[in-house]
């Protein structure tokens, strides 16, 4: 076997992407140049009293911008394209296009049903829209097919664990030395210091990003919605300390704060079970409290609805927090365990994140209490619980959808963070901090192992960032 | 206003009492100090010799009384020995405990003893602050100014060719934290697999002689991730400055462009980002410990991740004292300055 080069047959294509990419930089610093020293384009008045823009050479350079940026791109997919049917004769840019093709399926149909019922689907078809935004939904979907697909074994080509002989630290493309049948016979992005596949790993570590980052984000802001929506309802002394608890988990440097709850010792104490057990217990709370508050006249279909929805969200907590042969082992129908290390992250994240969710909540409340239609249910006799959750809390949606994503962005970050330090996760997880961490070591050398997870994360976080930005410019024109 | 200052320092010391004892009690939970045993004696010690080992050290009192000898408000902890002799914080080997003063808590400047450094902890603060101002004096010499001008000049024209393109540059430095930028730049600059080679790819010997070229890195790297978040700020504040009633007067009025915005518009639209330039610390300090402990510069944060990594208690309860002071008092400033600068609010 030979090795592969990065694009193999298809390296016609680099000098026009080159070509393509020298342009766009060229025409998007010509189009900053003009926007600066020429006047805006000025509106004529014409004969029959419309108006229209005069083409000025603001026009023509942001046209030049739109042109080469969708030469860029079409030369971007040319690539993939050619690669899904070349495989590894397009080298290893064909043979990851091939690897993803899964990812690329899910992702084609996702934006084609997307589009095409947009104007049915509220405010995700008008993130379609946006063109920021459905960059931002593009690159945020993709990593997240990526870990789903790579969760069932589909898209890696080895196991991210197992190490091979003479693999290591060996350059993209290298083939596998002693290939047996139906093994893949390449490390497509090279070995790491330990002899395993980088591609395989940074696809698992989307996994570890896409399985943790979402639900951590949804139970801190469970905790942030149920506890800010009375303090900023309320006010007065409940208020009071419950910001101050908040500025008290604000003022703590994150990563003492990961030091001292993540290391064996506390984890041996059950400190972060015991955390688990009270931020755990919000999403039940706010479960129970919104049906309560909007079925409260209605006692038996009341009581039907909290059973169905509070039973399972009850097992579901016990078996969370219940763990055999640690100190919370009380529970005799516990169905799984989570794996100790990754709850001890989850708490910690979840920790960190709510109080910026409480600040923000508490704040939309207060602002949005003084409305007519607050004043109209209270007026009503409505309990105050309605109003905070169903009055109140479907008014400030927007701010807090657009919130959700950047925390979702931070919260990779911070996950990474904790990677980055060795806490918490297992020292063979290929979780892109750890794998960063692992790589950095011999950068100065070996570049491969460590810029695939840093590329990859870089690429979530903005895309998700990305998103945010097109959710609020489409939640704004409203 | 006096009032005011004094209701705030009041809910700061309060803040750093409660969490300073949060770390402290984290730090003195019983399997950290069984840890510190083992480590301090002997790593074969049985269960009871652990204890008379703690014993010995006033470990085993109640959580709140240590807190309050540690901080130095109670009479510290002394041993009497069965052959009478008296062991404690405050006597130091061949003191006379008779002479030993009585208190000796963060208050009274006794800091404790690093075990991994073997020094006290004190001069180990003092001297790794100094190397982390200087680092922090250079990040706030690049990204302050940097961003301001990012912000202002995209929310001169919103919606302008250099606004979208400032505004883009300003999401990717907000979504590259450091750990991702700080190894693209090593990646890109200082390795022999690229070769460019300009800069290095560690911080050490910039703790005795700092230069662009072992210096720049590290800086840029944390500089990157505040800028882009400031410049945002910065820009939103802009915009709504440049909307106002008075900027469109000064235009009607025939005023040039480049004089409203610095006559008119720049004081009004610096008052917001100036608070969060101050409330930045607290995220400065995360991107301290990453970058020190990236590019090996033996900084504050590097001292953080090596107490904390090694159960080093009083070292790392010294270190978390002043990174909550340094919080606080930021964000002290922050509140003050920006009741002083914006004439608008005002404090009954």
């Amino acid at each position: 076997m030979d090795p592969l080069s990065w694009t193999g047959s298809i390296a016609f294509l680099n000098p026009l992407l080159f070509a393509a990419l020298g342009l766009l930089a060229i025409s998007i610093l010509i189009w900053i140049l003009i926007g600066a020293v020429t006047p805006e384009d000025r509106s004529i008045t014409n004969v029959g009293g419309t108006l229209s823009l005069s083409a000025g050479p603001q026009g023509l350079a942001a046209l030049a911008v739109r042109v080469t940026f969708l030469a860029s791109a079409v030369i971007l997919l040319a690539y993939i394209v050619l690669g899904l049917f070349m495989g590894t004769g397009a080298g290893i840019i064909g043979a990851l296009a091939q690897r993803m093709l899964p990812v690329w399926i899910a992702l084609i149909l996702l934006f084609t049903l997307s589009i095409s019922f947009k104007r049915r689907l509220g405010l995700y078809g008008k993130l379609f829209d946006s063109p920021i935004g459905m960059i931002g939904f593009g690159l945020v979907m993709f990593w997240v097919f990526t870990g789903i697909f790579g969760a069932f074994d589909m898209i890696i080509t080895h196991d991210p664990l197992a190490q091979a002989s003479g693999m290591k630290n060996k350059a993209p493309g290298t083939p596998l030395r002693g290939a047996e049948e139906g093994d893949f016979a390449w490390y497509l992005l090279g070995g790491d210091n330990l002899a395993r596949d980088v591609f395989s790993r940074m696809v698992k570590g989307a996994w570890e990003v896409v399985k943790i980052a979402p639900l951590a984000t949804i139970f801190a802001f469970m905790v942030g919605i149920t506890l800010g929506l009375p303090a900023g309802y309320y006010g007065g002394k409940l208020d009071t300390f419950l910001s101050f608890l908040a500025n008290l988990i604000l003022a703590f440097p994150v990563i003492l704060l990961f030091y001292l709850l993540v290391t064996p010792e506390i984890v041996a104490t059950g400190l972060p079970q015991y955390m688990a057990v009270v931020l755990f217990a919000f999403p039940m709370v706010f479960f129970g409290v919104l049906l309560n508050a909007r079925y409260r006249t209605q006692p038996q279909k009341n009581l039907m609805i909290l059973a169905v929805v509070l039973v399972p969200l009850f097992l579901m907590y016990m078996c969370l927090i219940n763990a055999a042969g640690s100190k919370i082992d009380v529970w005799p129908l516990d169905f799984f365990d989570v794996p100790g290390g990754i709850l001890v992250v989850f708490v910690s994240v979840v920790f960190v994140n709510s109080p910026t969710v409480f600040r923000i909540v508490r704040g939309l409340t207060m602002d949005i209490k003084t409305r007519d239609y607050v004043a109209a249910a209270q007026t009503r006799g409505e309990r105050p619980w309605y109003i905070m959750l169903w009055e109140v809390l479907p008014n400030a949606r927007g701010p807090l959808i657009v919130d959700f994503c950047l925390r979702i962005g931070y919260t990779t970050i911070l996950l990474g963070t904790l990677g980055f330090f060795g806490l918490g996760l297992p020292p063979e997880s290929p979780d892109w901090g750890s794998t960063i961490n692992e790589g950095r070591k011999l950068l100065s050398v070996y570049l491969h192992p460590a810029l695939p997870p840093a590329i990859a994360l870089l690429s979530l976080v903005l895309g998700l960032n990305l998103l945010a930005d097109g959710l609020r410019e489409e939640s704004l024109r409203d | 206003m006096g009032l005011f200052i004094l209701r705030r320092v009041g809910v700061m010391i309060l803040t750093a009492l409660c969490l300073t004892f949060v770390v402290f009690f984290m730090t003195n939970l019983y399997p950290n100090l069984e840890k510190l045993a083992k480590t301090q004696g002997n790593f074969r010690m049985s269960d009871e010799a652990v204890a008379s080992w703690l014993e010995k050290g006033g470990y085993l009192q109640s959580t709140p009384k240590k807190y309050m000898e540690w901080i130095g408000v109670a009479p510290s902890y002394q041993h009497v020995a069965e052959d009478g002799t008296v062991t404690g914080r405050c006597i130091t080997p061949g003191m006379d405990p008779a002479e030993a003063p009585r208190f000796c808590g963060i208050l009274q400047g006794y800091w404790g003893y690093s075990t991994v450094f073997k020094d006290e902890v004190s001069s180990i603060v003092a001297t790794r602050l100094s190397l982390t101002g200087t680092l922090m004096f250079w990040v706030m010499v690049v990204m302050v100014p940097s961003a301001l001008i990012l912000g202002v000049l995209a929310g001169m024209k919103e919606g302008s060719a250099t606004d979208r393109t400032l505004s883009t540059f300003a999401i990717t430095t907000t979504a590259t934290p450091e750990y991702v930028s700080g190894v693209l730049f090593i990646a890109i600059f200082s390795s022999s697999a690229v070769g460019l080679k300009w800069f290095k790819g560690t911080a050490t010997s910039a703790m005795e002689s700092p230069n662009i070229e072992n210096f720049l890195l590290p800086v840029l790297t944390i500089a990157l991730y505040g800028m882009g978040y400031i410049a945002r700020m910065t820009r939103a504040s802009m915009t709504e400055v440049m909307t106002a009633q008075y900027i469109r007067t000064a235009r009607l009025k025939g005023v040039s462009f480049p004089n409203i915005v610095m006559k008119h518009a720049l004081r009004n639209a610096l008052i917001a980002p100036f608070t969060v330039i101050m409330l930045q610390f607290p995220w400065l300090l995360n991107g301290v410990v990453i970058v020190e402990t990236l590019f090996n510069y033996k900084g504050f944060g590097w001292t953080l991740v090596q107490a904390a990594g090694n159960n080093d208690i009083e070292l790392l309860l010294g270190v978390s004292v002043v990174s909550v002071l340094v919080v606080l008092i930021t964000q002290l400033i922050s509140d003050i300055g920006y009741v002083y600068l914006n004439p608008r609010i005002r404090i009954s």
